[in-house]
């Protein structure tokens, strides 16, 4: 049986391999300041420079960027 | 009870939406017969953010029938109700309630969603990340420098990796299965096989430092 997902092209596969330069918070923080970040952003607020390190582990972490994307379009759907 | 923050710059109609959301809160920390309705109202938002959820991902689960996915809305929509009602004392504030609410919702229908898109497939071996890095490389028609770095990350995957780092890594940066699957499969959670794939990648980042290769001077160039 065939997996559900595409190959990457090379800067894909190497950023999903080497992941964020910068320091990135948790899974659990992301999740902490998941509501807070995407409120920031809906209302037009640099929310990076806000929740220092939550850009970074978006970045890193594919789970918690989708959950990101999520909320945003749920808020926007409103 | 902190006051829920407006969203910056928001439309007409945020307001209500904001003093709503306050006032679900205020009744379900309150006692008495109208917190059975603000817990019922609380589940209907949530189950609303759950079917939103289930409905974007209708492309990655194809054959699922919908009363298999109204089914997984539900079951998201009550384990995200038991998981805010544990949690409501933790809410800062800081955002609008039904905002803090909704993520758990999500949460939960995002994480069954990928799981269910998973189910009966296995977790791809090391041979076919070999495949797509060697995939990859080729690509890069004249790059020298970016097929050399991509080597050396094979070298560093295999020689500089705990085995338990190796199979985070693999599975989830190169051949991507979603986090919480293989989670689900090690029997672990996001958190932790994130912190494996974060002390992964930190090892990998200074293998490659230490050959003299910098990846971020590489982004972007092989497209």
């Amino acid at each position: 049986m065939s997996r559900p997902s595409e190959k990457p092209d090379a800067d894909r596969l190497l950023a999903g391999a080497l992941g964020p330069a910068t320091p990135e918070l948790t899974c659990e923080q992301c999740f902490e300041e998941l509501d807070r970040y995407v409120e920031l952003e809906h209302g037009g607020t640099d929310a990076d420079v806000a929740i220092p390190g939550m850009g970074a582990h978006l970045e890193g972490c594919p789970a918690c960027a989708e959950d990101r994307r999520s909320l945003r379009a749920l808020l926007e759907s409103e | 009870m902190a006051t829920p923050t407006e969203i910056p710059g928001a439309e007409p109609g945020a307001r209500s939406r904001a003093e709503l959301s306050r006032d679900l809160h205020g009744r379900l920390r309150g006692g008495g017969p109208g917190r059975d309705r603000a817990v019922a109202e609380l589940h209907e938002l949530l189950l609303r953010a759950a079917r939103f959820e289930l409905d974007r991902r209708l492309v990655a689960l194809p054959h699922l029938r919908d009363d298999d996915r109204e089914d997984l809305a539900q079951q998201s929509a009550d384990d995200a109700l038991l998981a805010v009602l544990r949690k409501l004392g933790e809410f800062r504030g800081e955002s609008r309630f039904t905002t803090w609410a909704y993520k758990f919702a999500l949460l939960e229908a995002g994480v069954k969603a990928r799981r269910r898109a998973w189910q009966g497939h296995e977790i791809p071996l090391e041979d076919e990340a070999w495949a797509t890095l060697a995939s990859a490389g080729a690509t890069l028609q004249g790059q020298a420098e970016s097929r050399e770095l991509i080597a050396a990350l094979r070298e560093e995957i295999e020689s500089g990796l705990s085995p338990r780092q190796r199979q985070v890594l693999v599975a989830v940066a190169l051949n991507g299965v979603p986090i919480d699957v293989l989670a689900e499969r090690l029997g672990s959670n996001r958190g932790a096989l994130y912190k494996t794939l974060h002390d992964a990648r930190k090892k990998l980042r200074r293998g490659l430092a230490e050959r003299g290769l910098d990846p971020d001077d590489h982004q972007g160039g092989g497209r």
